[in-house]
C-alpha cells in the first residue's frame, strides 16, 4: 500500500509533537470534508431523488451500485492519501 | 424450516472454538498488568491491529444481518455496508490520532485529559456500558441464529454457549487474546467471503438452482379476472382437484383453495395479476396452527418423518435476459447488469393471518419482482418510505445514515483498539489497514446477499434471514458451509469479547478507580475487570434470548445511534472547540445518551417489535433518533459550556 510505505521517519516520539498533530488534523479535516460532501449527496439523492439512482450510466449497471461501490473505494483512496500526506515529520 | 445438524459442520465448529480458547490460554501467561489486560500493553503490531479492527467491526450484524437483508430486499442491506464503512473515515481523519494522544485505556481518558473530572468519567463510563450492552444484543441474537441450524440446538442454548466461551476468553487473557482472536477471525472472514463470491460469479445466474429441496412454485394457467366467479379447476389447469368455496375468513382474500381428489390435501393459491385484466395463481406455502397445538405445513404435519413435510427453500430467477436458463460464469459488473434485466421470484409473508374458529394460517407467497427493483434503495420495510412522499420516512432514512456515519468513531470497543498500538502513527496505519479490509468485505456483501437471494436457499419462515449467507455456502458444499458457519460463530466470539473488554475497562478504570476513587492495585484491577466481564456476559445472554426475533442489522443501527448521540459530540468538540468545559462534556454525553435511548423506546419499531403495540400509536414520528439526538447532544454541550465557562482562558492541550 503506497501510503503505508512512507512511515520510516515517524517514531515513538511522535505523540509529543504538537506540530505534527496540527498538520495531520488539518489534512484530516480537509479530506473529511471531501468525503462528507460525497456521502451527504448520496444520502440526500437516495431520499429525495430516488429515480436518479435507477439511471444506468455505464455497463448496464445503475447509479446506486456505482455510487455505493464508489463511496467504499473512495474511502480507501482517501485513507491512503491521508497516510501518504502524514508521512515524515514537520521540519521546524 | 427444520435444520439437521451436520457432523462435518460440528467438527469444524469445535476445532475453531478449540483454537480460539487455545489462543486465550497461551496469551493468559503473558497478561499480568492492568495495562496488558485492558490495552494489550500497547504492543500490538499495527498490521495485526488493523485486521483486528476488521475482526472487531465485522460483527454478526455485518456478516449475517447485512447478507440476510440483501437476500430479502436487495440493495437496502448494502446501505448499511456503505454507512458502516463511511464511519471509518470519521474515525481515521478526525478521531484516531488525537484520541491516541490524549488517552491511555478508555475513551473517557481522552475526554477527561484536560479536566480530571469525576462527572466526565462517570457519564462516559455509563455511556460506554450502555452502548456496549446495546451492541451486544445483536451479536448474541446472531449467535443463536447460527447455532440453531449448525448444531440443532434451540436459540437460547446458542446464546448461552457464546456467552460462556466469550467469558472464558475474556477472563483468561483480556485484550491480547481478544486481539488475536479478532485478527484470526477478520482474516478468515474476508478470505472465505472472497472465496464464496468467486464461486457465486463462477456459477453465474440460473433459473433452476440445484439446491436440494428447491423447486419453483406451481402456477396455474392464465385466466381473465372477470371469469373468477365461475371458474373451475380445469379452467386453471388443475385437473383432479376441486376448488373450495371462499367462506368465512377466506372470503375477500386474494387466495383460492383447492382440494386434491387423490390425497385430500388442501393447497392455497395466491392471485397475481399479469397483464391488463388477466391473472394467474401461484401456490403458496402455509403454516397452520390448530387449536389443539398441532403445526401443519402445506396441510401435512410439520416434520421430516414419513407422512410429514417441511417448508421448501425458495428464491430464484424466474426469467433471465434473452430467456436463457443459465448464464455461465459472470464478471462482477456483468453479474449486476444481468440481474438488472432479469425477473426474480421472491417470497413474502402475508402480514394478515387467516383465522377461523379452529386454526390460524400464516401464508408465504411468491411474487415476481423486477431485478432492477431489488438493485435500488427503498424496497425493505425499513427504507420503503424513501420511495414515497412522506417526509418523516425520508428523515428516518437520513437519520440512520447519519448515525452509521457518526457511530463508528463513537463505539467504545473500537475506540479502545487505539490504545493497543504504540503511537499515533501506528493508530493511523492500523486504521488504513482496517478500512482496506472492511471495505473489501463490504463490497462482497452485495454479491453474497444477491447470490443467496437467487440460489433457492431462502427460508420463508425466517423473519430476518440472518442465515442467508451460511445457507448459500451450504448450496455450494457442506465443507464451505461448515467453514463459513464456524467463521461466523468466531465472528460473534471476537466482537463480543471486544465489547466485554470495553465494558469491563469502563467499569474498572472509569467508574471504580476514577469516580469512586477506590485504590486498587494492578492485580485487583485485573480481577475486578474479570468479574465485570462475567456479569456483562450474563446480561448479554439474557438480552440475546429476549430479542430473538429482531433483525441484527436493525438492532445495530440503534446501537450506532446511541453511540453517535452520546459520544460523538463530546469527542469532536473537545478536539475542535476551545470553549468546551467539563460540565459541557458531561451534559453532551448525558443528553445524547438519554435522548437517543428515550427516542428508541418511544419509536414505532419498538412499539411493534418489542411491546407488540400498534406502531401508529408511537410517540415519535420516526424510529431512528440520530438526526434529532446527535444535534441535541452538540447543542447541550455548547449551551452548558457557554454557561459554565470561567473568565480565565481555557487551557488547550
Amino acid at each position: 500500500m503506497v501510503g503505508l510505505d512512507h512511515h520510516g521517519a515517524e517514531g515513538e516520539t511522535d505523540h509529543d509533537d504538537v506540530r505534527n498533530a496540527g498538520r495531520n488534523a488539518r489534512y484530516g479535516l480537509v479530506l473529511f470534508c471531501f468525503y462528507l460532501v460525497l456521502y451527504a449527496a448520496f444520502v440526500l439523492a437516495s431520499a429525495f431523488r430516488p429515480e436518479w439512482m435507477a439511471e444506468r450510466p455505464w455497463a448496464g449497471v445503475n447509479l446506486a451500485i456505482w455510487y455505493g461501490f464508489g463511496l467504499i473505494g473512495f474511502a480507501l483512496a482517501l485513507a491512503l492519501a491521508y497516510s501518504w500526506l502524514c508521512r515524515g515529520r514537520v521540519e521546524s | 424450516m427444520i435444520y439437521t445438524p451436520s457432523l462435518l459442520a460440528v467438527s469444524v465448529f469445535a476445532i475453531f472454538v478449540a483454537i480460539t480458547l487455545a489462543l486465550s490460554f497461551y496469551f493468559a501467561a503473558r497478561t499480568r498488568s492492568a495495562q496488558s489486560y485492558f490495552a494489550a500493553g500497547g504492543n500490538i503490531p499495527w498490521f495485526v491491529n488493523g485486521v483486528a479492527f476488521a475482526g472487531d467491526y465485522l460483527s454478526a450484524a455485518s456478516f449475517l444481518g447485512i447478507c440476510g437483508m440483501i437476500a430479502s430486499y436487495g440493495y437496502d442491506g448494502f446501505l448499511y455496508s456503505i454507512g458502516y464503512l463511511a464511519g471509518w473515515i470519521v474515525a481515521l481523519l478526525v478521531i484516531a490520532e488525537p484520541l491516541k494522544r490524549l488517552g491511555k485505556y478508555t475513551f473517557a481518558d481522552a475526554l477527561d485529559s484536560r479536566f480530571q473530572s469525576r462527572a466526565i468519567k462517570l457519564s462516559a463510563g455509563v455511556s460506554t456500558l450502555a452502548v456496549s450492552l446495546f451492541y451486544l444484543i445483536p451479536q448474541m441474537v446472531g449467535a443463536g441464529a447460527l447455532v440453531k441450524p449448525l448444531l440443532g440446538f434451540p436459540h437460547w442454548v446458542g446464546v448461552s454457549m457464546v456467552g460462556a466461551v466469550v467469558m472464558l476468553i475474556v477472563v483468561t487473557a483480556g485484550m491480547v487474546s481478544t486481539t488475536y482472536v479478532q485478527f484470526l477471525k477478520g482474516s478468515l472472514l474476508v478470505v472465505f467471503s472472497a472465496l464464496l463470491t468467486l464461486m457465486i460469479l463462477q456459477r453465474g445466474l440460473t433459473t433452476k438452482p440445484d439446491n436440494p429441496g428447491f423447486h419453483p412454485p406451481r402456477v396455474t394457467v392464465e385466466v381473465d379476472e372477470s371469469s373468477l366467479g365461475s371458474i373451475t379447476a380445469a379452467d386453471l389447469g388443475l385437473e383432479g382437484t376441486e376448488i373450495l368455496p371462499p367462506e368465512g375468513a377466506w372470503k375477500d382474500r386474494p387466495y383460492l383453495r383447492t382440494c386434491d381428489g387423490a390425497t385430500g390435501l388442501v393447497s392455497v393459491w395466491r392471485q397475481t395479476p399479469t397483464t391488463e385484466g388477466r391473472v394467474v395463481f401461484y401456490e403458496t406455502q402455509t403454516l397452520t396452527k390448530t387449536k389443539d397445538g398441532r403445526e401443519l405445513v402445506n396441510g401435512l404435519p410439520h416434520g421430516l418423518g414419513p407422512g410429514e413435510t417441511d417448508f421448501y427453500p425458495v428464491g430464484n430467477i424466474n426469467r433471465l435476459p434473452g430467456s436463457e436458463t443459465e448464464t455461465g460464469p459472470l464478471g462482477p459488473i456483468e453479474f449486476f447488469s444481468t440481474l438488472e434485466e432479469s425477473e426474480l421470484m421472491l417470497w413474502s409473508k402475508d402480514p394478515k393471518v387467516v383465522a377461523t374458529d379452529d386454526e390460524t394460517t400464516t401464508i408465504f407467497y411468491p411474487q415476481l419482482t423486477a431485478g432492477s427493483d431489488v438493485l435500488l434503495p427503498g424496497k425493505s420495510p425499513t427504507f420503503q418510505g424513501i420511495r414515497g412522499d412522506r417526509l418523516a420516512s425520508k428523515l428516518n432514512f437520513i437519520s440512520l445514515m447519519l448515525a452509521l456515519f457518526g457511530g463508528t468513531a463513537s463505539l467504545p470497543h473500537i475506540l479502545i483498539r487505539y490504545y493497543t498500538v504504540k503511537d499515533q502513527a501506528a493508530a493511523r496505519k492500523s486504521t488504513v489497514v482496517g478500512i482496506a479490509t472492511i471495505g473489501f468485505f463490504y463490497l462482497l456483501t452485495l454479491f453474497m446477499g444477491l447470490g443467496a437471494m437467487t440460489s433457492g436457499v431462502i427460508d420463508v419462515t425466517s423473519a430476518n434471514n440472518n442465515m442467508a449467507a451460511p445457507l448459500l455456502a451450504k448450496s455450494m458444499g457442506e465443507l464451505l458451509f461448515a467453514m463459513i458457519s464456524a467463521i461466523a460463530f468466531t465472528t460473534v466470539l471476537g466482537t463480543v469479547s471486544g465489547l466485554i473488554v470495553a465494558a469491563s475497562g469502563a467499569v474498572v478504570h472509569d467508574l471504580l478507580t476514577s469516580v469512586l476513587r477506590l485504590r486498587l492495585t494492578d492485580h485487583e484491577k485485573v480481577r475486578a475487570g474479570k468479574w465485570t466481564a462475567v456479569v456483562v456476559g450474563f446480561m448479554a445472554i439474557g438480552l440475546g434470548i429476549v430479542f430473538e426475533q429482531m433483525n441484527v442489522s436493525f438492532l445495530v443501527g440503534w446501537a450506532f445511534s446511541v453511540a453517535a448521540s452520546a459520544n460523538l459530540p463530546s469527542l469532536v468538540m473537545l478536539l475542535f472547540w476551545k470553549g468546551t468545559t467539563k460540565q459541557g462534556i458531561t451534559a453532551g454525553i448525558l443528553v445524547g445518551m438519554f435522548s437517543s435511548l428515550a427516542w428508541i423506546l418511544l419509536s414505532g419499531d419498538t412499539y411493534k417489535d418489542v411491546y407488540g403495540w400498534p406502531a401508529e400509536s408511537a410517540l415519535v414520528p420516526f424510529s431512528q433518533p440520530g438526526i434529532v439526538t446527535i444535534p441535541l447532544g452538540f447543542l447541550a454541550l455548547v449551551v452548558v459550556s457557554l454557561l459554565t465557562r470561567s473568565k480565565a482562558p481555557a487551557v488547550v492541550s
